[in-house]
């Protein structure tokens, strides 16, 4: 459904696909599989789901001079290229020693051009320490630089109480000490605080056992296995399930752990478009109608790679068309729900639940404990013989350190927590409290004019900004207010979007959530950031009929 | 006070300026180089503006209007 304003606002009712440009058996397949999902379920409500995306385009004005300013500063990173070149300056940057200068040089690339003489310029805005946990307050250490951010030094000053708009901490349990937190003290009183060993020789303690069980329970699978790094877990268990002769079919904006691990397992790796199942099905059927490049024999396996909330769009995945899909042309499902674990689905239970999917139509469920449990690590869940397989045959678990048991103690009291087994109902609060804040905030944002990528139920916010010259003043007067936000440009997006990224928190109050929103609204006018074409009146809507009963 | 709303406007407009075309994040004798090739430009700009454009103007009115004329002549 194209929006005539020009934007692309698409929104679509999962059991009414006409819209869609499958074959009529795919029609009927995905009509009869969630349909029959949802009456095995008994949750028949959540197909009725209105789901709303948007992506509106930019206008092209500031598209215009995105691309000015871009040459600008392009052009005075020539000139102070060569007057580094000829000895004119001082020259920070890296570069070659004297003897190599004759080699094939090292530093000419458009990424090491752009980090020196642009990046650099405006490096303040990134990488700044912080001294307190990440709650929803925190402490920033100042910095100040004398030379132009190539050096920074703390002037001893701590900005203190500074609204965190950027930590992942959906749930607002990566906070300091209270508490509840006691069952970790105990646990680092009896295991101490290292491992000192890898799962398969002494890493494997009971903790781990109690927490893999609890997160099979927590997700409704059959087994799960946890690591100690979340970036490893993905990089280092795709060589273990996939290698040659096998087809990766992966998301154009995957994360970087998912396309290492793809690259490391030497499998064929091609690219869909992102969220786009009409590209994804002309994959699918290529694949299994031409088969492997030179000698056409059938691929050995084909896994369709995917996440649960993209963490640069706000965007999520159309778990019902993929796993349709997948049932069509018997491929794989490896969904990676780093952002989407307690995070989406009334009961915190990831994109499985939100869209009513059953888990176990999902090959293997990948997730990390980072984002909504306030700790490290990661899990794969799935089916007895694929987490008995990794259990043997992944490098994580013969060559990696195990998880700590405190930390490990921490994800089991929260996921206790989330699924309501301490007793008391706050899990579920924070579910709900999450999921309001949530639309509040997308909803204020869209009010107020600002262009606002991905679903209405992710709670992760990216607010376009398009100009490198905005990026920088926007993130130096949010912190002027003592709101930390997190600013992202070129290369964790394409050029000409640089955004501002949001995570709200349950942790998060109304007050503060107003305070931001107040704080936004005058950079707005300030910084000239209300782009979006649909902005609402100020005047409220008229309606046809009256709303109340009259009585006779 | 009316002055005053003139002069915080413009300097509104300045920041913006500064703001797009990146001189916000250049160092200081950048920026002045930068302002002071803009300004070259736009007064070159100008001046060739004010020079030429009545001259061009008065010789295109000639042109169109002898073209008239010779047509006017013919239909007599």
């Amino acid at each position: 459904m194209a929006d005539p304003g020009g934007g692309a606002v698409c929104s679509w009712n999962l059991h009414n696909h006409k819209k869609q440009s499958h074959s009529s058996q795919s029609r009927n397949c995905t009509k009869n599989g969630i349909v029959k999902e949802g009456q095995q379920n008994g949750k028949p409500h959540f197909y009725d789901k209105h789901i709303v995306e948007s992506f509106e385009e930019a206008p092209l004005h500031a598209m215009v001079f995105t691309y000015m300013g871009y040459g600008i500063v392009t052009l005075f990173g020539y000139l102070r290229d060569f007057l580094r070149n000829w000895k004119i300056e001082k020259c920070n940057a890296a570069t070659e020693r004297e003897e190599q200068k004759d080699f094939v040089p090292l530093y000419q690339d458009f990424e090491n051009f752009y980090t020196r003489n642009i990046y650099m310029r405006i490096r303040d805005n990134w990488n700044r320490p912080i001294c307190s946990a990440p709650g929803p307050r925190f402490d920033v250490m100042e910095r100040v630089s004398d030379d132009y951010n190539w050096m920074f030094r703390f002037t001893g000053r701590i900005i203190k109480d500074v609204i965190n708009m950027g930590s992942y901490n959906f749930l607002g349990l990566a906070d300091r000490y209270d508490e509840s937190m006691k069952t970790i003290k105990d646990v680092l009183e009896v295991y101490g605080s290292g491992v000192a060993s890898t799962r398969h020789e002494m890493g494997t303690l009971d903790k781990h056992k109690e927490l893999e069980d609890l997160v099979a329970e927590f997700l409704n699978v059959e087994a799960a296995m946890v690591f100690g790094m979340g970036f490893a877990t993905n990089s280092m268990n795709i060589p273990a399930l996939v290698g040659k002769g096998c087809l990766i079919l992966s998301d154009e904006l995957n994360h970087t752990s998912l396309v290492l691990g793809a690259r490391l397992s030497g499998a064929t790796i091609r690219v869909f478009k992102h969220n786009n199942m009409q590209s994804l099905e002309k994959l699918l059927r290529d694949a299994v109608i031409y088969g492997q490049p030179r000698t056409r024999r059938a691929w050995k396996k084909i896994l369709i790679m995917a996440e649960g909330i993209y963490s640069m769009e706000g965007s999520i995945l159309h778990l019902p068309q993929i796993v349709a899909l997948k049932k069509k042309y018997k491929a794989y499902l490896y969904i990676d729900e780093a952002h989407s674990i307690g995070a989406v689905g009334p009961t915190g239970r990831g994109v499985t639940e939100f869209f009513g999917i059953d888990p176990s139509d999902v090959d293997v469920l990948m997730g990390t404990f980072t984002k909504s449990f306030g700790a490290s690590g990661g899990y794969i869940a799935g089916s007895k013989e694929i987490v008995d397989h990794l259990r043997v045959h992944s490098h994580s678990a013969a060559y990696a350190t195990s998880m700590s048991p405190p930390i490990a103690e921490q994800i089991i009291r929260s996921m206790k927590l989330i699924m309501g087994l301490d007793g008391t109902t706050q899990g579920l609060r924070r579910l709900q409290q999450l999921a309001k804040n949530t639309r509040y905030f997308r909803q204020r944002l869209k009010e107020m004019g600002f262009i606002i990528y991905g679903n209405e139920n992710s709670p992760i916010i990216p607010m376009l900004l398009y100009m490198p010259g905005k990026l920088a003043a926007f993130s130096r007067h949010m912190l002027e207010k003592k709101i930390g936000v997190v600013v992202v440009g070129f290369p964790a997006t394409p050029l000409a979007e640089a955004r501002a990224r949001f995570c709200v928190s349950a942790a998060h109050t109304r007050e503060m959530l107003d305070t931001v929103l107040e704080a936004l609204d005058e950079m707005g006018d300030l910084l000239q950031l209300k782009y979006s074409r649909h902005r609402k009146s100020a005047r409220p809507e008229l309606y046809d009929e009256t709303s109340f009963e009259l009585d006779d | 006070m009316d002055i005053r709303r003139v002069k915080d406007y413009f300097s509104w407009l300045y920041y913006q300026y500064q703001i797009i075309s990146c001189c916000a994040v250049l160092e200081p004798w950048e920026r002045s180089m930068f302002n002071t090739i803009l300004l070259t430009i736009f007064a070159m700009v100008v001046y060739t503006a004010y020079v030429f454009i009545p001259i061009h103007i008065r010789l295109a009115w000639e042109f169109f209007s002898k073209m008239c004329g010779y047509h006017s002549t013919i239909s007599n």
